[in-house]
């Protein structure tokens, strides 16, 4: 198990539950300091898709979320812990199209049923685990 | 083709990004689901929507879109002006609905997304 100490970079965010506006900052800034580190920018456009539909998830779903980044040196691992309902059936939520948004959330453009299975598209270690009215944790890694 | 071009073609309003026009675009999508972006768009290419709302340029700086055009007349509201300003990417608005706007930058020859990489590949064996 990878811990900060053995990162080059790490940082933690919140994420706001229910916050369309702000929703998406969070992984904004993650390429901005992917960026920095100098990251290639192919590996940046997979973490950063796949940190945008786990942030949206959480305002869409949850009161809150701690997001968790750690660049390590031969790969990047995040992990996103939220507060809030919980995914009843992870299997169908991985199915593509399907879908609990509400009018608002498609109204934003989301909703359409692809957040986890994107999420992992773009990764190279998918893991999820939640409880309903508790909320859920994911780790995500992709190798560098 | 350069923005300059797409902004002629569909006599485009620049809302964010007056000083970028001059950026070359190789390859467009039109989308109003910003999932459908984050999914099927490619590093580079120009976005055309109806979405307004932040959401429609964090997901353009997400998926490294080079500039985003509303279509339908429609503005992007406060919120996305100012991160469009912040990240850099240029905000044009048609008042040509989606259908015309994509018909008519595909006449003038910019490609889709699909057909980019098939486009390279074949100027690479020329």
């Amino acid at each position: 198990m990878n811990t900060p100490q053995d990162s080059v970079y790490s940082q933690q965010f919140e994420i706001v539950g229910g916050d369309f506006t702000r929703g998406g900052q969070v992984a904004t800034k993650i390429k901005r300091i992917l960026k920095e580190i100098g990251i290639d920018s192919s590996i940046i456009r997979r973490v950063v898709i796949a940190v945008y539909e786990a942030e949206m998830n959480v305002v869409m779903y949850a009161q809150k979320g701690i997001l968790n980044l750690m660049v390590m040196p031969s790969e990047i691992d995040v992990v996103i812990v939220d507060e809030g309902q919980g995914i009843a059936d992870i299997k169908l939520a991985m199915e593509e199209g399907y879908s609990t948004a509400s009018v608002e959330m498609r109204e934003m453009g989301f909703g359409a049923g692809m957040g986890l299975p994107n999420i992992k598209k773009n990764v190279d270690y998918f893991y999820i685990q939640s409880e309903v009215d508790v909320g859920s944790r994911l780790y995500i890694s992709i190798i560098i | 083709m350069t923005l300059r071009e797409v902004k002629k073609i569909l006599n485009c309003t620049v809302v964010v990004g007056d000083e970028a026009l001059d950026m070359e675009v190789d390859m467009a999508c039109g989308a109003d689901l910003m999932s459908d972006v984050l999914t099927f768009t490619k590093s580079g290419a120009l976005l055309l929507t109806g979405l307004t709302n932040a959401q429609s340029v964090r997901a353009a700086e997400v998926a490294d879109i080079k500039a985003v055009i509303y279509v339908r007349g429609k503005m992007p509201d406060n919120e996305a002006i100012s991160i469009a300003k912040e990240s850099k990417i240029p905000l044009l608005s048609t008042k040509l609905y989606m259908f015309e706007s994509c018909g008519k930058l595909y006449k003038h020859g910019l490609i889709g997304i699909s057909e980019y990489r098939e486009v390279k590949n074949e100027y690479t064996a020329r």
